[in-house]
């Protein structure tokens, strides 16, 4: 460095660079430095989108399948001497025959198309009990649907698509093989030998399935039947309640904080206070949640009205510190100009201020919303992990019924033994992804719209 | 100020509009404005002069009650608008506000259209009762504010897109839609190039025969050529008061003679 300046005292100190089309030492270690580190930030970022990718390929790879579904198509005879013993169609008469009564219909329907196709179960190995077993158990109460809803039909033979059980679908899906169906005492090779039979004979096939979206949890051994349905809409329920109530109350509480309330202890207290509880575990909101909304307030168990509460209260922190701070972002010079020309506070606020922090308060809410969508620990001490069979009717009744939530859904079912629900968990995942992406959509468009420069 | 006289009868038919005495201000501990009093006249160009941090600004953000908005500023004295008390408890700051208008140092037009920026004002104090009327007041608004002309034709473009000289002269033109009676300019120019400055002191030579105009500057040459008072603020008191013309050439107090000469500054 000595040589570098010049030190005779009446001459100006001055760095002696020599010509400019060499670099000197200082210099080029500055551009090593400099070269160093954005090869640091290049490597975090290729970490980061490996991560990514490994990871989306991991649950889409898990999770595509459950949107498909395996069935078999069988021509079922309603026949009224089951269904219908007086021949009287009364609806009251028809509900009194239960799904036990439905099975023989299924598996003379079964034995019918085996025998159409020209197949026998014998051949494999397989008796006539085990071949009625490749259906979904969830055949016998979709047909009883069917009847129940279409009572003039009975006496008519219908062709119906029904699920195949969830070790059959698992074989066209890669997930059971011939080798692990020795070992699989719920499935035989010889099973899988008569599906295959079937597809060639064109009554099994595997297609996309509606009802894993719409239909409601199913129970432990009939994998095939679960769906999202009950979960999306107490998702949707409880996010509705959210943006209801967090929303205003965030907005209206920043609003005061930020442009109204005087700086003392108390206005420092109440800063300090909402900082921290942005940072406080979900878990405990949920525990507040049991103690105030259900213990003492008295609100049913598992409702949508319940998650909402206590999300709202998890969620209020995040909207309050974002709209604050996209409200402080407002250059005072406008507040000045409104004051000038007359407004009062609230219409300076109001016309001026809310308007140019409006893309940063709603991009604080939904990213907000979409943290609240994801969480389960709070939902699960609420009682929403309950096994929900039954959807919600609709709004406002509805947020008082039971329901499940996404999160919580994918929670459950990653607690089941049978794989398949290892699929159905990653499905639902997929779409809780989807939602995040259209919400985290909405905030880029929103940001983008009501931007203005000034 | 009683040698001032020769000069002084020029002016001395207009009315008082500002009459404040034993003016204190503090931010804090810190005392801002000491003992200042200052009459403010009708129908005339009253220039605050002083070294940066003398106070000027302070001064002035008290004649519309602007500093209400700082919470750690106090105000002391009296301040009579028309011989009305506008610290008394029972005055709205934004009635005072819709008396006393002010345009800011930075320009800072509203986010919206030109349009909407001059109507705002109007509009919230209900001065205009149809949307014809409210178009008379913009575009008269629009040429006092000596810019009619060049935006006349893009009313819907954003204020914001206009350039620094226009945009101050279109505050102006904000300030003045409501009919203010006092204006209070917080050194308009000092953002601006020669030729918009020049502009902004034509326009504030013509405001002169309807308003009384109080501007802060830090340039001398510009309150000599725009104003017939000058007040001359040093360290938050007010050094010396008068006739422009005789602050200029004849300072009595030392400290305005050598911050004229260019010696504090
Ligand atoms: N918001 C404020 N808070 C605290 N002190 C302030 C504030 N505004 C101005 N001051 C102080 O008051 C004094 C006068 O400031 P100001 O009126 O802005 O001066 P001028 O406009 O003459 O340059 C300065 O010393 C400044 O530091
Ligand atoms: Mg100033």
């Amino acid at each position: 460095m000595t040589d570098a300046i010049a030190q005779t005292p009446d001459e100006p100190r001055r760095v002696d660079v020599g010509s400019l089309m060499a670099h000197d030492e200082r210099t080029r270690r500055r551009n090593r430095a400099e070269r160093r580190f954005q090869l640091y930030g290049l490597t975090a970022i290729g970490v980061g989108l490996l991560a990514l990718v490994v990871l989306l390929v991991s649950i889409l790879s898990q999770g595509l399948p459950a949107f498909q579904q395996t069935f078999i198509t069988l021509d079922v005879h309603l026949d009224a001497t089951k269904l219908d013993k007086n021949g009287t169609r009364d609806i009251e008469e028809i509900k009194k025959v239960s799904t036990f009564g439905y099975a023989p219909l299924i598996k003379a329907a079964a034995e019918a198309k085996m025998e159409e196709l020209g197949i026998n179960p014998e051949e494999f190995g397989v008796t006539g009990k085990d071949a009625q077993a490749m259906i979904s158990k969830e055949a016998a109460a979709q047909l009883r649907r069917f009847v129940i809803a279409n009572p003039d039909r009975i006496g008519d033979t219908v062709e119906f698509e029904f699920l195949a059980n969830g070790r059959i679908d698992g074989y066209y899906k890669g997930r059971v093989t011939m080798e692990s169906a020795e070992r699989d005492s719920n499935v035989s090779p010889g099973q899988l030998q008569l599906a295959d039979a079937l597809k060639q004979g064109g009554a099994l096939s595997k297609h996309f399935n509606w009802s894993f979206i719409t239909a409601a949890d199913a129970s432990e051994n009939r994998p095939e039947a679960a769906g999202i349905g009950v979960a999306i809409i107490g998702s949707l329920y409880m996010m509705i309640v959210v943006l209801c109530l967090a929303l205003p109350i965030g907005v209206a509480a920043s609003i005061y904080l930020e442009e109204f309330a005087p700086t003392n202890w108390f206005t420092d207290l109440i800063e300090v206070n909402i900082s921290n509880l942005a940072a406080v575990p979900s878990i405990v909101f949920g525990i507040l949640g049991l103690a105030i909304f259900i213990n003492y307030a008295g609100l049913p168990q598992s409702a949508p009205i319940v998650g909402g509460l206590v999300l709202t209260l998890m969620t209020l922190p995040t909207i309050i510190i974002s709209t604050r701070a996209s409200l402080k972002s407002v250059p005072p010079s406008i507040r000045d100009a409104a004051l000038g020309v007359g407004a009062s506070k609230m219409q300076s606020v109001f016309h001026h201020v809310l308007p140019l922090a409006m893309p940063g308060i709603l991009t604080g809410t939904i990213i907000g919303l979409a943290q609240a969508l994801g969480e389960t620990a709070p939902l699960m001490l609420i009682g929403m992990v309950a096994f929900v069979r039954e959807f919600p009717s609709a709004p406002p009744e509805g947020f008082f019924d039971p329901a499940s939530a996404l999160p919580v859904q994918v929670y459950n079912w990653t607690q089941r033994a049978d794989p398949a629900f290892v699929e159905r968990a990653s499905g639902a995942i997929i779409v809780l992804l989807l939602f995040l992406l259209c919400m985290n959509m909405i905030a880029i468009i929103l940001r983008r719209r009501f931007e203005r420069r000034w | 100020m009683n040698d001032m006289r020769p000069v002084e009868r020029a002016v001395d038919t207009n009315e008082i509009k500002f009459d404040c005495k034993d003016c204190q201000v503090y931010y804090g501990e810190k005392h801002a404005i000491i003992d200042v009093d200052v009459k403010i006249e009708d129908k005339t160009v009253t220039a605050f002069i002083g070294p940066s941090g003398c106070g000027k600004s302070t001064f002035l953000r008290c004649l519309n009650r602007m500093n209400d908005t700082i919470d750690i500023c106090r105000v002391e004295g009296q301040f009579l608008l028309d011989g009305e008390e506008i610290y008394d408890k029972r005055v709205d700051p934004v009635q005072l506000r819709a008396k006393v208008g002010m345009v800011f140092q930075r320009p800072n037009p509203f986010p919206k259209s030109i349009y909407d920026n001059i109507a705002y004002g109007p509009r919230i104090h209900g001065l205009a009762k149809n949307k014809a009327e409210l178009d008379e007041i913009v575009e008269k608004s629009l040429r006092r504010g000596a810019i009619w002309d060049e935006v006349k034709d893009r009313l819907d473009a954003p204020g914001t897109g206009l350039s620094g000289g226009q945009q101050q002269r279109l505050c102006i033109a904000r300030a003045v839609a409501t009919e203010p009676e006092v204006l209070l300019m917080d050194e308009p120019c000092s953002a601006l190039d020669p030729i918009a400055t020049s502009q902004v002191e034509e326009l504030i030579d013509e405001l002169r025969e309807n308003y009384s105009v109080v501007i802060v500057t830090h340039s001398m040459q510009q309150a000599a050529r725009v104003s017939q008072k000058t007040a001359f603020f040093h360290l938050g008191n007010l050094v010396e008061f008068g006739e422009t013309g005789q602050i200029f050439t004849n300072p009595k107090d030392p400290r305005t003679e050598s911050y004229i000469t260019g010696r504090i500054g």
